[in-house]
């Protein structure tokens, strides 16, 4: 169980490494669903050892791929807009909720 | 008519009313008005009078109360009796023709309707204090005169001369009132009433110790010494004059200085319950009378000469009036109550008439200075025997009014030898002075030959009254008469009718002063066959010292004005110092003070308020650095506050955790301080980068 969590681990690190230092959006993005699949691995695994009768994991980590799923196209059409209004998708442009 | 003879004060004061609130604009009216009113309250004077007369001088008293203490109930109600029902008589006929006389005297005057009303409100007063039926009444009217005759001598007071004597008059007899206000609070602790039968007959039986009825008798003479001018309270007598002529004749004849007179013999039943104090009364009359006389003799206004005559033949009443209440105390009968009544009448009547007649001769040659008039007999064809008929009849002249009375004071006065040789004195000096303005007015060459030119008899107005009063001057004292039965002293009279019977002795003796006096006055200022000016060069020191009034003036002045003016200066000083000195230093400590509380709120409360906002400001100023407006750096934040949480809850156990809160909050709060600095160092190149691409863009 050790090795799953810690690939889990590292992924999630890498998805939050990636989420906090990419400049492009497009990156970012692609870094959360990273960190969405250390989740789902981490479901997993916990059914897998924990519950093992159970199948409340696995249709955690289903329901969390529809969802990234959902949340990817939401992301994707954000993105969209930020390209059309700042013609780039660099993340260092959107500030304005800044002071 | 008795019942209502309280119309005889009301109508004078509705007609006040009147006009001052209707009339006032409409001078003819005001004074036709007033007039009519007057009248009326003559008409129902005479019919009481004859009523009083139908009732043999029973008493008719009517009252109601005016306010019901417990155990002592002052009344408002009116008291008829011979000595009310005769006043009133005199003084709304003496009234009625000053008021007549008015018309043409104040013709042209720019307050004509004021005067009227003051007049009447001057009536209403007098009659009113003749009615009154308790002390407590009479004080008010009493007051009353005070305040209309301040307002009347003080007429025209754009005159600095009439200012000042209306405040005379006024402040002069405020200190007898005084007394008589002293007086009156004796007689409602020891009475237990103010009414005059009840206080006369607790008086009577002894109720009274007889200290406190000497007492009440020279308190209650007090009040009549201020009214009625009698010495040492005389002074505001003759700078009355600076009033109208007619007021002058009114407060003469009448009215104001009548009502001394007749409050003493109102109270007579006080006096007569007390030798000492009507022996105090007889003496302050005779010396009044006296030196009133002697200063009359050597003066050289017409109105002053008439002013003094009137204080001394005032003295003379009181006189009589005071040897009356010391007889009847000792026992003995006496005329004097019944002479100092009788004298009261006629002199109103003669006197109102030298006035008016002394008024007529001012309007016509416009100066007062006798030596300045002259041969004006042949100008004034009404004035002048109206004038001369008065002086005979103050001369006591058979047969004159004055002189049946004056003939009863020489006989009050005969059984007192001291008295008996002042009064005739005083008779002798009278008929002197009295013709001596008639020659020096009269007859003779005219010495002022412009004004002569000039002079003119008065309108009728003002000379139908001087025969109506001339008429009265003549015959009023035939009522009497020593051979009448039924006469005036069988009809005003204390205790005891008086039976007065004809002493030829006396008669004799003074219509022989009388006439001594008249000769010598017609020796020296007519025949000239005496020179005044000689006679004045050699009595040099008892002419000035008569001419300047036995300097009256001038002690109380020293004594009096003079210690109560620097007084009060003291006083301005104490004020203007200390009393101004604590206002204007407390001013000056609040100011101060508030000065302090400023600087307080400038610096300190103010320092406080704008300090916290300059807190908040700075660390708004730091704090606004975390928002840098990208969400990675926000996400970042949230992921340290995470790490450190989770290291906080791996590294303690719960126990601790409990009491690590505060730590962890300072932890966290140091944190984003730090990230704060942090993100601030950062910030500034994303924000450089900005400018850059919008310069691309």
């Amino acid at each position: 169980m050790f090795y799953y969590l810690a690939l889990a681990a590292a992924l999630f690190a890498i998805g939050l490494f990636g989420v906090l230092t990419r400049r492009n959006v497009i990156g970012i993005l692609m870094s959360l669903e990273l960190m969405f699949n250390a989740a789902n691995i981490n479901f997993v695994a916990f059914n897998k050892y924990i519950a093992t009768d159970a199948l409340v994991g696995q249709m955690f980590a289903i329901f969390i791929v529809v969802v990234a799923a959902a949340e990817a196209v939401v992301g994707l059409a954000i993105v969209l807009l930020i390209y059309r209004n700042w013609r780039g998708i660099g993340m260092d442009n959107v500030n304005v909720m800044k002071w | 008519m008795t019942e209502h003879s309280y119309l005889i004060a009301l109508l004078p004061l509705l007609s006040f009313l009147i006009v001052v609130f209707f009339l006032r604009w409409k001078e003819m009216l005001s004074a036709v008005f007033s007039i009519a009113m007057i009248l009326v309250s003559w008409v129902i004077s005479i019919i009481v009078l004859i009523e009083t007369l139908a009732r043999h001088g029973e008493p008719y008293e009517a009252y109601y109360k005016f306010i019901d203490l417990v155990g002592f109930v002052p009344e408002i109600g009116i008291l008829i009796d011979p000595l009310a029902a005769v006043m009133l008589l005199v003084v709304t006929t003496v009234g009625a023709s000053v008021e007549i006389y008015s018309v043409g005297y104040m013709h042209g005057d720019p307050r004509f309707s004021r005067f009227f009303a003051y007049l009447s409100l001057f009536l209403f007063s007098m009659l009113g204090l003749v009615l009154a039926n308790n002390f407590f009444m009479i004080f008010i009217f009493w007051e009353l005169v005070g305040l209309t005759s301040y307002l009347l001598i003080g007429f025209w007071f754009e005159k600095v001369s009439a200012a000042d004597a209306c405040q005379k008059a006024f402040i002069t007899t405020r200190i007898g009132d005084l007394g008589f206000l002293v007086g009156l609070f004796l007689i409602a602790v020891y009475a237990g009433t103010f009414n005059y039968g009840g206080v006369f007959d607790s008086i009577s039986a002894g109720a009274i110790p007889a200290g406190i009825v000497t007492l009440i008798a020279i308190f209650v003479f007090c009040g009549a010494v201020g009214k009625s001018a009698q010495f040492p309270l005389h002074v505001w007598l003759p700078d009355a004059m600076e009033g109208p002529t007619p007021v002058s004749a009114l407060i003469h004849a009448a009215t104001m200085v009548a009502a001394g007179v007749y409050l003493v013999a109102r109270a007579m039943t006080v006096f007569v319950g007390s030798a000492e104090a009507s022996l105090v009364v007889a003496v302050i009359g005779l010396i009044t009378s006296f030196m009133a006389a002697t200063i009359a003799l050597v003066q050289n206004d017409i109105k002053r000469v008439l002013a003094y005559s009137t204080v001394s033949q005032l003295g003379y009443m009181m006189m009589a009036l005071g040897l009356y209440g010391y007889d009847s105390a000792m026992g003995h009968h006496s005329p004097g109550f019944y002479a100092g009544t009788f004298h009261l009448m006629t002199h109103a009547f003669f006197k109102g008439l030298l006035f008016l007649a002394a008024g007529s001769i001012i309007h016509a040659i416009h100066t007062n200075n006798i030596q300045e008039m002259g041969g004006l007999f042949s100008k004034l064809k009404l004035t002048a025997p109206a004038f001369i008929i008065a002086s005979l009849s103050i001369a006591g002249i058979f047969p004159l009014s004055g002189f049946w009375s004056k003939d009863e004071i020489v006989a009050a006065a005969s059984h007192h030898p001291v008295f008996l040789v002042f009064t005739l004195l005083i008779a002798f000096m009278t008929a002197f002075y009295m013709f001596r303005l008639c020659f020096l007015t009269f007859f003779g060459e005219p010495r002022d030959k412009e004004k002569y030119e000039h002079a003119h008899e008065s309108p009728k107005t003002m000379t139908y009254p001087l025969v109506f009063l001339a008429f009265l001057a003549i015959f009023a004292g035939w009522v009497g008469l020593p051979w009448l039965q039924s006469g005036f002293a069988s009809f005003v009279y204390h205790g005891e009718p008086y039976h007065p019977h004809a002493n030829w002795l006396l008669m004799i003796i003074s219509t022989v002063m009388a006439v001594s006096g008249i000769g010598l006055a017609y020796l020296m200022y007519y025949k000239k066959s005496i020179s005044a000016d000689r006679v004045a060069e050699k009595f040099k020191p008892l002419y000035t010292l008569l001419y300047n009034k036995y300097y009256f003036d001038e002690l109380y002045d020293a004594v009096l004005i003079r210690p109560v003016l620097a007084f009060g200066r003291l006083m301005w000083r104490f004020d203007g110092s200390v009393i101004d000195g604590l206002v204007n230093g407390t001013a000056w400590a609040t100011v101060l003070w508030a000065d302090m509380k400023q600087w307080f709120d400038k610096w300190i409360v103010d320092g406080a308020v704008n300090g916290s906002g300059w807190i908040v400001r700075q660390s708004g100023n730091i704090g606004r650095f975390l928002q840098t407006g990208r969400v990675q750096s926000y996400a970042f934040f949230a992921l340290l506050l995470v790490v450190l949480v989770s290291l906080f809850k791996l590294e303690v156990g719960p126990q601790e955790r409990e009491a690590g809160w505060p730590v962890l909050t300072i932890l966290l709060a140091v944190g984003i301080i730090f990230l704060a600095i942090l993100s601030r160092t950062i910030g500034r190149q994303p924000a450089g980068q900005e400018t850059k691409q919008e310069e691309h863009v």
